[in-house]
This record gives C-alpha cells, sequence and structure tokens, in this order.
C-alpha cells in the first residue's frame, strides 16, 4: 500500500468508526497532508514518517537531561527508544519554569512527562482502533505500535499521526505502573554521547553567526569597583579590533573579528578603576566576623525539646569553609544580536527565561521581543543559573551594533564569578552517661546568596538555607539556626548550595561525638535513626537504608589493607538521601584516597547508568571541593585566577567510586547535587581515622 | 599578520592571522574546526588537545606559526573512515558527561595509545593528569582506555 492510499485507507476507517470516539471530526473527503503531524501537546511530535520529536525544556549541562527526561515520555508514549530524537527548548511559555538547578529536572518533569506520553499514547490507541473498528480495550501499544491482538494487526504510530491528530487530548490519561516499564530503569545510552566523542557538539562557545565579532570585556579587579576612564589608543592599533566601549558601570569591552584579536586588545587596554569601598577586604576580615556575628541573632530552622536544660558530658567545636567557584570547563559566553527592536540571544544557560526577562530590561525591550535559545552547556553546576553573561552580550552587541559572541577567558570565570557562601559554624553537643548524645546544637553563620540576590526572606530567614540544613537524627534536644550574614562578594548557587557546608560541619561533628561517646561511628548515626519515622520532613528509614547499603558495599568495621582508613557520612538533600564511604591513606601528612563507595536512594532511577555518572561526577567535584577548592579575597579581589592555583582533581588523585542506590518505586528525586555534601565530612572522619587529629576548616589542604 | 599555511587532518589551509595567533582560536575562528576546545588557555587543561606530528600538543600554547607545515589533526579527523577505535571505546563505556573536556582527552589519549599500546594504569595515570574533567569522568576514561588497548574493563 502506497503511503497515499494508506492515508485514505485511514480516513475512510475513521469515519467509519467515528461514534467510538468523542469529538472526533473529519471534513469529508479531505485526506490530512503528508506533513501533518501530531503534536497533542508542547513536548511531543510525531510525523507520518514514524520520527518521534521529545521537546526538553530544560538545559543539557552534563546530567542527562536530554536523555533521561525523553525517557519518561517515550515509556508512557510505548515509544521505540531508537525512534526518538530531541529538541532543545528555548525561553518560552509553555513549559513553566524552565530553570535547570536543584537536581529537579528529573522531579519536576516527571508528572508533565509522563502525562504528555500517557495521552498520546491513549489517542494513538483510539486512532487505530476507529480504524478498525474494534474496541480500544482490544488494542495495546507498544514499540511505537498498536497491535490489534486478536488479529494480530499493526499499525506504526507514524501511520496513525494524521488520525490521532483529530481526536482530543485526554486530561487524565492511565499512567503505567512500574513494573511495567521498558524504558525507565534501564541503561539506555545516553542520546548525546556520540557527538561528544567526534567533535561535532555545538557548545555556546562554538555557536556563531555570520560576520559575528568576538568580544572580551576587562571588569573591575575590585569587587563593587567601577571604570573612572580608558585609553584604548593601543587596543585600537590591534589588528581587527573594531570597537572599544564602556559597559555598564565596571566594564570596557573590546570587540574584535577574532577571539585572539579581542584578547590581545584588551591585553593593552588602559582602563583606570574607582576601586570603591571594598578595596581592603579580604578573606581572613570576612571570616573574622562570621566569627563575631557567632553571637548574634538566629533563625530557628530545626527544633525538638530544650537544649538549653540538658546536662551531661559537654563537647563544642566550630567549623569553617571558604568561597569556592563552580570553574565549568566551558569559559562563560554569550552570543547576541540586537537588531533595535529585538534582540536574540544564544546561551549555555540553566535560566532561559531569567537571560530573556534581564536581557529585556537591560537593553530596553519588552521580554517578547528577547528570544533566547539554549545550546549544550560544557558543565554548569550553578555557574549558569546568573545571567551576567547573557546581559554583557546583549549590550556589547547594541552598543557595538553587531552580532557579537562574548568569551570568558578562564581568568575571568575565576574573577568574576559567583562564589559559594564562605561560612562559620558552632557547634555544640551533651552525652549522656553511656555516651549517646542527648543534646546537639549547630549554629550556622553564612551569608545568603537568596537575599544578595534580592529574593525576599520568609520568616526573617533564607528558605533555602533551613531546605538544606537537612537534619535528620532523633536527638531528644536538637536545636538547629542560622544567622544570616551580608558580604558584598558576589553569591551563588554551587553544587549541592549550602547543603555541603551544613553537611560538613554536622557531620564531622557527629563524628567527634561517636569518638568522644566511644562509639563506632556507623552505630551510633544507626541508632539515631533506629525508629522509622518522619523528622524534620526527612524518613529516618530510608537514611538507615543508604547508611546500611554503603557501609555494606564499603565492608566498613572490616580489616583493611595495612595503613587505610574508613570514614563515613550520610546527608539528605533535594529530597534524596545519601551515605559515602571513603577509604584513605595518609602519605607525607596529605590523604590519599583510594576508594569511595556512594549509596543513594532517590526514589524510581530513570536511567542507572546516567545515575552511576552523577554519582561518580558528585564524589570528585566534592572532593576538590574538600581538598584544595578555596576562593580567597585580598584587597577586594579574587587571588585565584587559573588552574594552577584554584586545582581541581586530576585522574593522579582520582578515587574509585563505586556508586549504588536503593530500588525503589517512590517517586523520582534528584541526583547531581546529593553527593556532594556527605564527601568532605566522610574524608575528615577517614583523616582522624588514620591520624586523630580532626580536620576543622576546609580545605584539607591549603 | 602572515599569511601562513597550515596542513589540518590531511589538507592545506592558507591562512591570514598574526603569528603568534595561538592554533587553537586559528583552528576555531578561522577553519570553524570548533571541535577542539578552549578551557584555560595557559596548558593547564589538556582541553585544546591537538596532535602535531603525530604528538600530542596544546593548541591554546602553540603559536600558530610554529606549526607552519606541519601535520595538525583535530578531533575532527582523528578518523577517515568512520570512528576510531578510542572513540568507540569512549562510547562504550559512556564516558562524557558535559563532554566538553572529552575532545582533548581522546586527543590525549590516542597519542598515548600511538606510543604504547598496551599501557598500564601507572602508565595511563601518568599521560592523562594533565587533562582535567570537571565532570569526573576519570574513572570511565580509563576503562575506556583499556578497552580500545583491548587490555579489557580491568582495573
Ligand atoms: S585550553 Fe589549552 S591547556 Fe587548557
Ligand atoms: S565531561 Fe564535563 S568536563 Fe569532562
Amino acid at each position: 500500500m502506497s503511503p497515499l492510499s494508506r492515508r485514505d485507507f485511514l480516513t475512510a476507517g475513521v469515519a467509519a468508526g467515528a461514534g467510538l470516539v468523542i469529538g472526533f471530526y473529519l471534513p469529508h473527503g479531505a485526506p490530512r497532508s503528508a506533513s501533518d503531524t501530531f503534536a497533542p501537546n508542547a513536548y511531543l511530535k510525531i510525523t507520518p514518517d514514524g520520527k518521534i520529536t521529545v521537546v526538553v525544556a530544560r538545559s543539557e549541562m552534563g546530567q542527562g537531561v536530554r536523555t533521561s527526561l525523553p525517557m519518561i515520555l517515550a515509556e508512557e508514549l510505548g515509544a521505540d527508544w531508537k525512534q526518538i530524537t530531541i529538541e532543545q527548548a528555548g525561553a518560552s511559555t509553555l513549559y513553566g519554569d524552565q530553570t535547570t538547578g536543584g537536581s529537579a529536572s528529573v522531579r519536576t518533569t516527571w508528572d508533565p512527562m509522563r502525562k504528555a506520553g500517557a495521552a498520546a499514547r491513549e489517542m494513538l490507541i483510539s486512532a487505530a482502533a476507529l480504524e478498525w473498528g474494534v474496541a480500544r480495550s482490544a488494542c495495546k501499544a507498544e514499540n511505537s505500535s498498536v497491535i490489534h491482538t486478536a488479529s494480530n494487526r499493526r499499525l506504526s504510530y507514524g501511520e496513525l499521526a494524521n488520525q490521532a491528530a483529530t481526536l482530543r487530548v485526554p486530561t487524565d490519561p492511565p499512567l503505567k505502573q512500574a513494573k511495567d516499564y521498558k524504558i525507565v530503569g534501564t541503561a539506555v545510552p545516553r542520546i548525546d554521547t556520540p557527538s561528544k566523542v567526534d567533535g561535532s557538539a555545538v557548545y555556546g562557545i562554538d555557536f556563531r553567526l555570520p560576520n559575528m565579532k568576538y568580544a572580551v570585556l576587562a571588569r573591575c579587579p575590585v569587587i563593587g569597583g567601577k571604570v573612572a576612564g580608558f585609553d584604548d589608543k593601543e587596543s585600537k592599533k590591534i589588528s581587527g579590533v573594531s570597537y572599544v566601549g564602556k559597559i555598564g558601570d565596571s566594564a570596557v569591552a573590546v570587540v574584535a573579528d577574532s577571539v585572539w584579536g579581542a584578547m590581545e586588545g584588551r591585553r593593552v587596554l588602559n582602563v583606570q578603576w574607582d576601586e570603591g569601598s571594598n578595596k581592603d577586604l579580604s578573606s581572613a576580615g570576612i571570616m573574622d566576623g562570621l566569627k563575631k556575628s557567632a553571637s548574634d541573632k538566629a533563625a530557628v530552622l530545626y527544633a525538638a525539646g530544650d537544649v538549653s536544660k540538658t546536662s551531661g558530658r559537654r563537647l563544642a567545636a566550630d567549623y569553617q569553609l571558604p568561597f569556592m567557584a563552580h570553574a565549568p570547563m566551558e569559559p562563560g559566553n554569550c552570543t547576541a544580536h540586537f537588531q533595535g527592536s529585538s534582540c536574540e540571544i544564544w546561551a549555555p544557560t540553566q535560566v532561559p527565561q531569567d537571560v530573556r526577562d534581564s536581557v529585556a530590561s537591560a537593553v530596553g525591550l519588552d521580554s517578547e521581543q528577547v528570544k533566547v535559545n539554549v545550546t549544550l552547556i560544557g558543565g554548569g553546576f550553578g555557574r549558569r543559573l546568573e545571567h551576567d553573561y547573557g546581559v554583557e552580550a546583549a549590550l556589547v552587541s547594541k552598543a557595538a551594533n553587531t552580532p557579537v559572541k562574548v568569551i570568558w577567558t578562564r581568568e575571568d570565570d575565576m574573577r568574576f564569578s559567583t562564589y559559594r557562601p564562605a561560612s562559620y559554624h558552632r557547634l555544640s553537643a551533651a552525652l549522656d552517661g553511656q555516651g549517646w548524645p542527648v543534646a546537639f546544637s549547630h549554629r550556622i553563620v553564612m551569608p545568603s546568596i537568596n537575599i544578595q540576590k534580592g529574593f525576599p526572606a520568609e520568616d526573617g530567614t533564607d528558605s533555602e538555607v533551613k531546605e538544606e540544613a537537612s537534619f535528620v537524627y532523633a536527638i531528644p534536644n536538637t536545636l538547629i539556626e542560622y544567622v544570616m550574614t551580608e558580604t558584598p562578594v558576589p553569591l551563588g548557587w554551587m553544587r549541592s548550595v549550602n547543603a555541603l557546608q551544613v553537611g560538613f560541619a554536622s557531620e564531622s561533628f557527629i563524628d567527634e561525638l561517636a569518638v568522644a561517646g566511644g562509639k563506632d561511628p556507623l552505630e551510633l548515626r544507626l541508632r539515631l535513626l533506629a525508629k522509622d519515622e518522619d523528622l524534620n520532613g526527612w524518613s529516618t528509614a530510608r537514611m538507615r537504608g543508604v547508611l546500611q547499603l554503603a557501609a555494606e558495599k564499603a565492608g566498613w568495621g572490616k580489616a583493611l589493607v595495612p595503613g587505610h582508613y574508613h570514614g563515613i557520612a550520610c546527608f539528605a538533600s533535594f529530597h534524596t538521601y545519601m551515605a559515602e564511604v571513603v577509604e584513605i591513606s595518609m602519605e607525607n601528612d596529605q590523604p590519599r584516597v583510594h576508594r569511595v563507595v556512594g549509596a543513594m536512594d532517590c526514589g524510581q532511577v530513570i536511567n542507572p547508568n546516567i545515575l552511576e555518572q552523577q554519582i561518580q561526577g558528585g564524589v570528585i567535584y566534592a572532593l576538590t571541593n574538600a581538598l584544595r577548592g578555596q576562593i580567597t579575597i585580598d584587597k577586594g579581589r579574587v587571588v585565584q585566577g587559573n588552574f594552577d592555583d584554584y586545582q581541581p582533581i586530576r585522574m593522579n588523585e582520582a578515587p574509585v567510586v563505586e556508586a549504588y542506590f536503593v530500588q525503589s518505586t517512590e517517586a523520582p528525586t534528584g541526583a547531581g547535587e546529593p553527593p556532594v555534601p556527605p564527601l568532605a565530612p566522610a574524608l575528615c572522619n577517614a583523616i582522624y581515622a588514620a591520624t586523630k587529629k580532626r580536620v576543622r576548616a576546609l580545605p584539607v589542604v591549603s | 599578520m602572515a599569511d601562513i599555511t597550515l596542513r589540518v587532518n590531511g589538507s592545506e589551509h592558507k591562512v591570514n592571522v598574526s603569528p603568534d595567533t595561538p592554533l587553537l582560536w586559528v583552528l576555531r575562528d578561522t577553519l570553524e574546526l570548533t571541535g577542539t576546545k578552549f578551557g584555560c588557555g595557559a596548558g593547564l587543561c589538556g582541553a585544546c588537545t591537538v596532535h602535531v606530528d603525530g604528538a600530542a600538543a596544546r593548541s591554546c600554547s602553540t603559536p600558530v606559526s610554529q606549526v607552519a607545515g606541519k601535520n595538525i589533526i583535530t578531533i575532527e579527523g582523528l578518523s577517515t573512515n568512520g570512528l576510531h577505535a578510542v572513540q568507540k571505546a569512549w562510547i562504550a563505556e559512556e564516558v562524557p558527561q558535559c563532554g566538553y573536556c572529552q575532545a582533548g582527552q581522546i586527543m590525549e589519549a590516542v597519542a598515548l595509545l600511538a606510543k604504547n599500546p598496551q599501557p598500564s594504569d601507572d602508565q595511563i595515570t601518568q599521560a592523562m593528569s594533565g587533562n582535567l574533567c570537571r565532570c569526573g569522568t576519570y574513572e570511565r576514561i580509563r576503562r575506556a582506555i583499556h578497552r580500545a588497548a583491548g587490555t579489557g574493563g580491568a582495573r
């Protein structure tokens, strides 16, 4: 049967069976054209040639959303995975909040993607039933086809596309049971892998427009400083430099016809800076300030019993952490084309809608006049939740009147980033006669990212800190408090955000309590989680589950190679439970990490391969944070500039990371960030086991 | 500015650039071969690794005038028929996360295997520790190199 007669046949069949479906209508004798696409919702298109396109409304930055999100839809659709192609959504009004952050992509799209797939599947089944004149219940969908079991007839989704497109979209389609999953839960190869090994993947930095120019910006090295004046005589002598001009208050752009020309033009640019009020700012001063604030008024994040009325053996310790930088491998960049009444942006961004709105207000347009395309991202880690690169590119394009790509060098990325907040922690506890904790308090002293960015306080505090300070132990008297401070240092959300600081202090101190009470650190934790309950919004049973799994797989308590030591920690964040066991030895007074065993409970696993990547990657990222991830401020300037003084872990320091997860049919939760918080405390607890020295300040190596 | 003849992925290109321009930017901006990446610009990360006469070189720190007439291979030209065995191993082990560092990692690994077809774990570590990966794919890189070398997925 030719494609055309196939369609005629379909149309006829539809007319005969029209009574089976409510709301069905096809104009008499008017077969729909071959280009007709079945697009029952904004996430899905099926064309008559059988191609299934799933729209991904989150940004791909390595975490695998271009594979995992389509898997969810494809599962309910009953699709043949091999037929799926993806389309990246830009800033839109069709998909709700498109922010990619908070380890939330799978969690927040789980329902809409499932429903989008299921609705389409139901419509395709209806289309086939109509076509055959049989009951819907006699048909089933699988592998991109609808099958009439009794007669063994089969129509592909492509063949049904025209017909299905005429049907009403069901609002509450039935969803599959986990036991029937064929795609979700399997290690489907990532869709983006081939393009990432043959060099064809186009990241933001690779995107180009015809006649595009390149720009780099000289930014004031002192935080909050401004441009006082500049002399571009030397810059303009560099071949290819076409424009030099002030952008905003604190930067000067050099535009050229090559990246190198722009960089050279900036190298010889002479800018006078007004350094402003932060020119004496230093990390030491900031840490002193945090320490002083430790006795200020605090917001209560969680309380049980009354810590002031407890007696017993008292312990106290203070912990501190420095600023840290995301340093994704792809430096900041953005391409913009401002054309008077419109502006188009190509950005490696985690927040296309925010980029759209910030660009609009910066260049004096309405949001509808700004189009934001989302490119592939060479590592996000939260850095691309900012919109600075988008705004800069738009301003440069407008000022220089040209399509332009703004590129940040590594030094720009390191020095003009937003940083994980430095923090100070005051902890105290009381142990009973048997050495079990009866009181635990943790005062977190830290500037608030959200307040600095202008988000309103809730109950006088930053509710994100409360969420990420996830205490889950049943200690009868507990008090977790937050002293919210301020800093001029620009702050940003960095992988696991505040959970890293809170987790390091809290889980290290729990280890101190185990040592002081003469308990095994695992045994102590299990005892504090022994009763099944919902504590502070978290499940003690699920936390216990990951601790036991990590301990068992790591061989906790069993003999290790001589000179090797274990440390353990657990922490819940982003709706997910995580425990890690770190195995180290000491070499020249420095820890050498041999093996990390991570166990996660994130509910239903979508793709175990991607989940393993996230656990491996999260552990390595956290190890950099713990060992050497320090940004220092001196004379108002960020000291570190490149990978020689901000040194991520390389292969020679990378441990073997084993990833395990709990089999679960609970709704899926985050995976990108939860592996981060337990690593530093587990590492430092291992260092204590090896040396009897307690590390109470990060980085470990300074 | 100077006219320089470059031999990239087997074909000759005449470019007119300033002679101190790093090879990286000539590849990316002039020849539009964007598979080679900019990571640090200072020889510290390996994202820009290409082959110059068969040896791995950091194109961000190689002035284009130094490689005139030499045989330059980028990720796009690694193999003339389908994927190189190392690229296939990378796919089989599902190495990339964000993928940004991976062209450099693959070029480094191919250069290693050309010199040492069956490297030990230590030799792999030594050869690959100049290449950063912020996504932490090191273990899978190691496995992929062993796979390409036919030394198994063994650790
Ligand atoms: S960009 Fe060349 S080594 Fe980093
Ligand atoms: S895969 Fe992202 S930096 Fe290596």
